[in-house]
């Protein structure tokens, strides 16, 4: 794979420039190469090639039912584990295909982490043991590397304040809002470089909302991080590219700011008024 | 799941004769007959008295019993299976056939003891008394099966029943007991398979017959079963020997008829639930 | 009359329900009545007495159900775990099902007929009854158990907890062992529990394979003593003492197994698995 050096375009994309497949730019972290998907004989979706830069926060938008879920499941090769599915493409991270022969989907999911729509701590599990989880289960035997590793990612998590007192209370015994916290830590505690967080908003309140995404804002420095949602607001809020997917085809890209003020597309303005989804 | 054939096809040689012949001394040769017989009259005799309590078990719990005694009882109903055979051997012996013997078979037999299928002297260890304790056995099996079938009925159907006005009687034989028939007749497969199983508990109370005088000709009659032989001679047989071929041939037969019979059943049971619970989705 | 009809049949169905209840009473109370006054430490500790005579205990009984339990489980329980780790998450295909399939039907198979083919594989061949051929046939007979209840806990786990596991780039055979394993323990203990109070009390398959003696535990290919057994073996003693002693025993073994059944029903009520014992 070589990588195609250009440098940034600071003009909005053009509508030829959205639907061309993307060149790669210097920071691209991620960015899949025609990519289709199925769940059996059910095309989910369509030759996308999108894109997520390094250190920036990436939203994918759109109605229920677009293929939001399943876009990123192919970026860290879950959607493979659901029987029957399929997918043709090319993933790229870092300038490999995640999808090449031979390459081992564990060490892609070490790299690319994932948060769920639901909070899933891991029930049995103390705090502790849940954000140690990623390393202890990979083969981590050095008390002081987890003690560490444990409380970095807590803090990093915006939760250590809250549980510093008593880590081996159990995971699932934490508010809604708190769990979600506790699976990103234990999501950052194996050191990945890409966060992908599916709508990890929608089972909370909105004051447990507004924690996760300071939390957003405040890793996005260091990690490369693509958020599914089906908030528009929240997208808004809290990202700094946005992909707008409509039946599983990618109809606009481009910086948050200028999709929403002034989206290109018909269908996206139609959806980002609300005049459907 | 590791099914594993004996080696006893090797050991029996008599041919048909062997099913359908009924002495059994090393003189003039071992019959089965009468221990195929006697496992089928008893069986049937369980079923009889068995199926119907079960049924009234599993009405009352999914449709009738409040909350707190449906829980107690349906507990009681599953602690029953637990028991072990041996137990309700014990008890079938010392207790369950002086009951038999004093108030069902002195005052049967004081008025129709005339008829050939009353007759006998056998102070309660009789055919009758195997397939009570049979039936006792295996309600618990067939009452939470059925009750699990019944429960299983969407509850449109019987919403559907009650707003034409029908009474809860009504409304289980209209709604709840057509839709769950194959169900419970999965569920007395089950039971009878148990039933025909079932070991310790019969060899206590039924007598232990041999040969001819085995037959069950009579509810009062001891007698004997495929599974009661086996349990009384196999482990005295001596190595080798025709008497020993016969049972080994024995449980060959029974063998088979356990595997048909759970076939069947599991068949039925799993085809059913899986029926209804698509229906519900 | 409807009206009628409608009394009348809940009135049946209740007295169904009592009459279920009347022998599980019934052998409670006999059990008592006639066994309590023969349990003292002599009489769980000694060797039985000679016949005809009273006196005597039923120890090596006692011993040998310990000895024949822990044996089982040594052979049942690993394989029986495994297959219902292999059934949960690996078997669904036309495999697993006829596995499972076969799995059910051997669950409800007569313990007498197990009892006999182990006879023939094992007594015979060996020309001696042992306690390694009793073990097998009672591990056969708890395969199926333990098989079953394993796969019904897995499958209660929720697949997002196996999702985080494989997100987090935990490979699928550290994520069933450590992860979903570790969430239905209980289920699984619960299952192994039961089965270990079903084969507690399973005399026919012993009656073939340890036949029973007067003696504590010798050795492995040995005959040997067990509970039901010992009760069986009272039973056809026509003395007053045997009967006193057979319920004795009996009462030790209902002891033995209602107290794990009520057990672990009282431990997992108000959970989502129900422990319906299909016996």
């Amino acid at each position: 794979m070589t990588l195609d050096l250009q440098t940034e375009e600071k003009q909005p994309l053009s509508r030829d420039e959205v639907l061309q497949p993307l060149r790669t730019l210097e920071n691209s972290k991620v960015r899949t190469e025609d990519l289709d998907a199925w769940y059996g004989n059910n095309q989910v979706l369509k030759k996308l090639n999108i894109e997520a830069r390094e250190h920036s926060v990436t939203a994918i938008i759109g109605p229920s039912g677009c293929g939001k879920s399943t876009f990123i499941r192919c970026l860290n090769r879950m959607h493979e584990l659901v029987p029957r599915a399929k997918i043709s493409g090319r993933v790229i991270l870092d300038g490999s295909d995640i999808y090449a022969k031979g390459v081992d989907p564990v060490t892609i999911r070490r790299r690319v982490g994932m948060v769920f729509q639901k909070p899933n701590p891991f029930p049995t599990m103390s705090v502790y043991d849940n954000v140690a989880a990623g390393l202890r289960l990979n083969g981590e035997r050095n008390h002081s590397v987890l003690d560490r590793a444990v409380q970095q990612s807590l803090e990093l998590a915006f939760l250590w304040d809250e549980v510093k007192g008593d880590l081996d209370k159990s995971g699932a015994s934490l508010s809604g809002g708190q769990q979600q916290r506790l699976c990103i830590a234990r999501a950052l505690a194996v050191e990945p470089e890409v966060i992908l967080m599916d709508e990890p908003c929608s089972a909370l309140d909105p004051t447990a909302t507004a924690k996760i995404e300071e939390l957003i804002a405040s890793i996005k420095g260091n990690y490369t991080v693509v958020i599914v949602t089906h908030n528009m607001q929240q997208a808004a809020r809290v990202s700094d590219f946005t992909a707008f997917l409509y039946l599983g085809q990618l109809i606009e890209y481009g910086e948050t700011t200028s999709l929403f003020e002034n989206p290109v597309e018909e269908l996206t303005e139609r959806y980002l008024t609300g005049k459907f989804g | 799941m590791v099914l594993v054939r004996g080696a006893f096809p090797a050991l029996t040689k008599f041919g048909v004769s062997f099913l359908t012949g009924t002495n059994w001394d090393a003189a003039t040769g071992f019959g089965a007959l009468p221990y195929i017989l006697g496992t089928l009259v008893t069986a049937l005799i369980a079923i009889m008295i068995g199926v119907p309590i079960s049924l009234g078990i599993a009405i009352f719990l999914a449709e009738m019993a409040p909350d707190v005694i449906r829980v107690v009882v349906s507990n009681i109903v599953e602690l029953l299976a637990a028991v072990p055979s041996i137990i309700y051997g014990l008890w079938g012996l010392y207790v369950l056939r002086i009951w038999v013997a004093n108030y069902v078979q002195s005052p049967v037999q004081n008025s129709f003891g005339f008829l050939p299928i009353f007759s006998g002297t056998s102070y309660g260890l009789n055919f009758l008394t195997a397939g009570l304790i049979l039936a006792i056995m295996i309600i618990p099996t067939i009452a939470s099966i059925s009750t699990e079938v019944m429960a299983s009925v969407p509850t449109s159907q019987r919403e559907a029943a009650y707003s034409v006005g029908a009474t809860r009687w009504e409304v289980v034989r209209m709604s709840v007991l057509s839709y769950s028939r194959s169900g419970i007749f999965g569920a007395t497969i089950l039971g009878l398979g148990r039933a025909v199983g079932e070991t310790m508990a019969v060899t206590l109370v039924i007598g232990g017959a041999t040969g001819a005088s085995a037959l069950p000709t009579s509810l009062f009659k001891p007698g004997q079963t495929m599974t009661t032989i086996l349990v009384n001679q196999l482990s005295e047989a001596e190595s080798g020997s025709l008497q020993l071929a016969a049972l080994l041939g024995i449980g060959l037969v029974l063998f088979a008829i356990a595997f048909a019979i759970n076939v069947v059943a599991q068949l039925l049971v799993w085809r059913v639930l899986k029926v209804q619970a698509g229906a519900i989705e | 009359m409807r009206r009628f009809k409608d009394r009348l049949a809940l009135w049946l169905g209740a007295l169904s329900a009592m009459l279920a209840m009347i022998p599980l009473i019934s052998i409670l109370y006999e059990a008592v009545k006639n066994g309590a006054s023969t349990l003292n430490v002599d009489f769980l500790t000694a060797s039985p007495g000679v016949i005809g005579q009273p006196g005597g205990g039923i120890g090596p009984a006692i011993q040998g159900t310990l000895v024949l339990v822990g044996l089982t489980v040594i052979i049942g329980v690993p394989l029986g775990v495994l297959s219902g780790i292999y059934l949960s998450e690996f078997g669904d295909n036309p495999i697993g099902r006829v596995i499972r399939f076969l799995n059910d039907v051997l669950a409800e198979f007569p313990s007498v007929v197990i009892g006999v083919v182990i006879f023939t594989l094992v007594v015979l061949t060996l020309r001696s009854f042992s306690v390694i051929a009793g073990a097998f046939a009672l591990s056969i007979i708890m395969l199926p158990i333990v098989t079953r209840s394993t796969e019904e806990s897995l499958k209660l786990v929720p697949n997002s907890i196996r999702d985080a596991s494989m997100a987090l780039g935990i490979r699928k055979w550290r994520t069933t062992l450590s992860v979903v394993l570790a969430t239905a323990k209980s289920g699984v203990v619960t299952g192994i529990l039961l089965a270990i109070a079903r084969v507690a009390g399973e005399t026919a398959p012993l009656v073939f394979t340890i036949l029973g003696s007067q003696y504590f535990f010798s050795s492995l290919n040995t005959t040997m003593d067990a509970l039901p057994l010992r009760i069986y073996r009272l039973a056809l003693l026509p003395y007053p003492y045997a009967q006193a002693q057979g319920w004795g025993a009996a009462l030790v073994l209902i002891l033995m197994v209602l107290v794990i059944n009520i057990g672990v029903r009282l431990a997992t009520r108000g959970r989502l698995y129900s422990t319906r014992s299909r016996a």
